[in-house]
């Protein structure tokens, strides 16, 4: 029979889908399943267990030459059967199925998205279309580089702008991602000193930083040491000192760091790294801070990555494409990933030709969909326009954490850059985590902040409200959390069932990792 | 008020009153922890801020001219159904981040969960993660994985594997731990030296990487080699740049491949000049806690209904820090969602028809190619939507001429292989009428007798 037959692989909706006739898929008894009075959430199944043979959402271009017969022009044993398992849907069926899809998730245009460190801020509209445009949306990476003048340009161009904004001397646009613009800036830092005659084989990274700081530094065969934070949630020069020699290549520092503190002392641990021959690395995640405000380069630091899909706008996709270019400082130019985009007179070029580059770190140049955005970005905003932009991310930060002080602890009390961390240390009396409280927000329809993270604050809510929410959107979102504080105390329970307003309720996880079931499989 | 202002919502009282709040004086003030001697006194050199119709003007003047072109080699012009772009600019999917809270996440989750089931079908392999960068590093990150597991020295990797794709295999590895020695092309058949390969396997061999199709379109066997190199302990990894050949080829899975990673930009994302593209990753279930990347699995909410979440995260750089798989974090994401939307449209059967379709367009082009004079297909094996072609005279020379006709003619090799000096890479997709193939081929000949 070619039907797919239901293969959720729980009771529940197991009952559900039954195999039917020929073509179809139906429910047990009637085509009215009143299981299902859910509303806009109503539960969808998976591609493969809906359609039939024979459905079609698809039309290729009419044959105009006569058709091949596979078995003739391939050997038999390269040549596969029928793709088992494939889906077989019609158009509508496809439209419904991924609508459906969508109005179970949650983005930056449902409502308010507090995600520290991730910089949830509004991603412009025109920049979406302008990345559609057919002259860049349809060009091949290998035409001709004469036909390309405008696409280097607008790269070439992106790239002083990052290099002005940082104040580095040089950016590569080639990183798909903010930890593949770790990567490369790490290589680079390995390249030089391996240039130097130096086999450094130590990084320093502070107990604040991103996970990714730590396995960046791991798979660029850096081995990691620890510095501690001090009670102000800086990194003292003094640490810094004491761990640092001749076997040390870099510390890797986020600035402003992961709890929303500027690294007051950053210009002098940078001097105490150089003297030793180290370079700075400085992560650029929380860029948002201080466009206009700070250039890290005047800080001392040697390279930083750039997530563009955090600072400038492009959106984050629900896990991608994302944007790390990485800027430099001039020392590091010789060992830039190939290719180097060159303005020679009026002409842009593709250089490939230098030597001592760590190579390349992917097949073309970069996520050029995502640039295009983060150029369009910038000219939007021009230099008064970001550093707004930072000043009122900044504002909404401080704004945040001096109305919720007093409902939720605040580990470091002292004025912050684009976010703050709380914890749930007043509701730990009641039995509420910040779990608790994060799950509740969703049934208050907000993206929960940042939870457990900087590893150093227990129970952290990292929160970051960027600059494009509104002042009734923050008091709103404030008022929530006072409310959800009050409802700790009077009723744990609602906060620890929550959230209850969704297409799912708390997951099992564990189940997930026990048992892992990747894949849907027929007949299970 | 300033154009930029469009995006930046402050009035002006708002700001008072939030710095009163805050209990600062002006906005200046904010920014009192950051050291006097760091703060900039002047504004950034930018161009000036750019109102809506001004920027759109601005950008369409920076737009390339489309021509009609022949150019693939790991980039593919395909058709996109409009439903892919209609569904994935629901900003519900391409505003949302990583799926770090279920409840509100299904829709990427589930979608993840679809994704990662039709690449295990369409590679033949057991379990995919939810994406890598673009499919150079995907391979690189197999070849990290394999030495991970075998702890073994060396890797053995096809000439015949995009040139650009070993270029990030070479930048990814630590050449204190690993070492690449390439295995070559037969100069007759086009195909990866499987004598050579199997003299060069030895106990210290992690892995043995070939691509397939490879960059010169070449279907690879995998059936003679397979074995020794299993027999051998090292793993198996198969690229790929051309997705949509699986629509009839063989998947590696089935004939036994330990890691399949390659490009998926084929199944439903534009060009894009190079980016973003999808990198997949498949591998069977025994190496799954050794594999890079997220991955989402299938569980149960408290009233026991099917949802999903991100999985064994274990691996990931989050939670294991340094001793992480991979430091992969955001990936592909939305390029994942295209091209589960893309297999949904095309099902079964179209994505069969489309990749006969592929395959009858290069064997049409190659015919008529072959009756000019002066131009002589290079290699005998049979090629799946690509061929190398020989051509008398310099490729620039030639090309410059298809050039100004709008003509893409090919992609020169000699770049990546200065053995094949007047040699093209031509590439034909469904996309490519009778018509453009004939004057292609007109055009060709025209510019080899002038």
């Amino acid at each position: 029979m070619d039907v797919i037959p239901a293969q959720a692989g729980i009771q529940d909706i197991r009952k559900e889908w039954i195999p039917a006739f020929a073509g179809m898929t139906k429910y047990k008894d009637s085509i009215v399943d009143k299981k299902r009075d859910t509303g806009l959430i109503q539960d969808e199944p998976l591609i493969f267990e809906q359609g039939g043979k024979g459905r079609k959402g698809y039309s290729l271009p009419r044959w105009d030459i006569e058709e091949g017969e596979a078995s003739n022009l391939i050997p038999f044993n390269l040549l596969r059967e029928e793709l088992e398992g494939f889906p077989q849907l019609s158009e509508v069926d496809v439209v419904r199925h991924f609508t459906r899809l969508s109005q179970w998730n949650y983005g930056v245009d449902s409502g308010f998205y507090p995600l520290g460190s991730c910089t949830m801020k509004y991603n412009p509209k025109v920049n979406e279309e302008v990345a559609r445009m057919s002259g860049f949306a349809h060009i091949h990476p290998y035409q001709p580089e004469d036909l390309s003048q405008g696409i280097l340009k607008l790269m070439f161009e992106l790239e002083g702008f990052l290099a002005e904004i940082t104040g580095m001397d040089h950016v590569s646009l080639q990183p798909a991602a903010g930890a593949h613009g770790e990567l490369a800036g790490m290589m680079m830092i390995r390249a030089c000193l391996q240039a130097r005659g130096e086999g450094r084989r130590k990084v320093l990274v502070p107990d604040t930083a991103h996970g990714t700081n730590c396995s960046t530094s791991s798979i660029a065969s850096y081995q990691m040491v620890e510095i501690k934070s001090n009670e102000k949630g800086m990194i003292p020069p003094e640490n810094v000192a004491a761990e640092m020699n001749e076997e040390v290549a870099a510390i890797m520092v986020t600035n402003p760091n992961t709890l929303g503190l500027f690294e007051e002392d950053l210009r002098e641990i940078a001097e105490i790294v150089h003297r030793k021959g180290g370079l700075i690395y400085c992560d650029g995640a929380n860029l948002n801070a201080l466009m206009g405000i700070v250039k890290l380069g005047d800080l001392g630091v040697d390279v930083v990555h750039i997530n563009l899909h955090k600072t400038f706008s492009t959106p984050h996709g629900g896990g991608g494409p994302g944007s790390g270019p990485v800027a430099i400082k001039k020392e590091l130019a010789p060992y830039l990933p190939i290719p180097v985009i060159e303005k020679v007179g009026e002409t842009y070029k593709l250089n490939e030709d230098r030597p001592l580059s760590i190579g390349k770190m992917r097949a073309f140049y970069g996520n050029f969909g995502v640039l295009v955005k983060a150029y369009s970005y910038i000219l939007s905003m021009g230099a008064e326009g970001l550093r707004k932009a930072s000043e009122m991310a900044v504002l909404n930060a401080n704004y945040l954490m001096k109305r919720l002080k007093g409902h939720f602890y605040l580990p470091y009390d002292r004025p912050c850059m684009h976010e703050c961390v709380f914890t749930d240390r007043f509701q730990e009396r009641y039995h509420v985590s910040t779990l608790d409280i994060a799950k509740r927000l969703i049934d208050y329809g907000f993206h929960p902040p940042t939870i457990y993270f900087p590893l150093v604050v227990k129970g952290a809510l990292m929160i970051e409200p960027t600059e494009t929410e509104s002042k009734e959107s923050l008091d709103r979102f404030i008022e929530t959390m006072m409310e959800i504080a009050k409802e700790a105390e009077e009723n744990p329970d609602l906060l620890r069932q929550s959230p209850q307003k969704v297409k799912v309720k708390r997951l099992d996880e564990v189940l997930a990792a026990r048992k892992p079931k990747l894949k849907w499989t027929k007949g299970e | 008020m300033e154009d930029f202002a469009r995006y930046i919502p402050h009035t002006e009282e708002d700001i008072q009153k939030m710095l009163e709040v805050v209990g600062v004086k002006e906005v200046k003030d904010l920014f009192e922890s950051i050291p006097k001697e760091y703060r900039l006194s002047k504004p950034l050199n930018l161009p000036s801020p750019l109102s809506e119709p001004d920027l759109l003007h601005h950008l369409q003047r920076l737009q390339s001219p489309i021509f009609s072109s022949f150019l693939g080699a790991g980039a593919y012009h395909h058709f996109i159904p409009a439903v892919v772009s209609a569904l994935t600019s629901r900003s519900e999917f391409y505003t949302a981040y990583t799926p770090y809270q279920p409840e509100i996440s299904q829709g990427t989750l589930q979608a993840i969960f679809e994704y990662q089931t039709l690449m295990c079908q369409l590679t033949g392999m057991e379990v995919s993660n939810a994406s890598m960068y673009d499919g150079a590093s995907s391979l690189a990150e197999a070849v990290l994985m394999a030495h991970r597991i075998t702890k073994r020295k060396k890797v053995l990797l096809s000439q015949a594997i995009h040139p650009e794709y070993r270029k990030v295999i070479q930048t990814y590895i630590d050449p204190d731990q690993q070492e690449i020695i390439l295995v070559p092309y037969e100069k007759e058949e086009g195909r990866t030296n499987e004598k050579v390969l199997l003299d060069l396997l030895d106990g210290e061999t992690s892995a043995v990487v070939v691509q397939s199709p490879n960059f010169f379109g070449v279907v690879e066997d995998l059936h003679p080699i397979i074995e020794k190199v299993h027999e051998n302990g090292s793993l198996m990894i198969v690229g790929f740049s051309e997705a949509i050949a699986y629509g009839i080829l063989n998947p590696p899975g089935t004939m036994g491949a330990d890691i399949v990673a390659g490009e998926g930009q084929s199944l439903g994302l534009p060009l894009s000049f190079g980016g973003p593209y999808l990198g997949i990753f498949t591998t069977q279930e025994r190496f799954v806690r050794m594999m890079p990347g997220r991955l989402v699995g299938e569980t149960v909410d408290l009233d026991g209904k099917r949802g999903f979440v991100l999985t064994l995260a274990a691996r990931e750089q989050h939670i294991r820090r340094e001793r992480a798989t991979s430091n992969i974090c955001t990936n592909e994401g939305l390029c994942a969602l295209m091209a589960t939307i893309f297999l949904s449209c095309l099902g079964k059967e179209g994505l069969r028809e489309l990749a006969i379709m592929n395959l009858s367009k290069k064997e049409y082009a190659k015919k008529i190619v072959s009756q000019i004079p002066n131009c002589k297909p290079t290699f005998s094996s049979p090629t799946f939507n690509e061929f190398v072609l020989r051509i008398g005279e310099k490729p620039e020379k030639v090309l410059e001429e298809m050039k100004e006709k709008k003509i893409l003619g090919g992609l020169p090799l000699a770049k990546f292989y200065p053995e094949l000096n007047h040699h093209l890479l031509i590439t034909v997709t469904e996309m490519n009428t009778k018509e453009e193939i004939d004057q292609w081929a007109e055009n060709l000949q025209r510019a080899l007798i002038s």
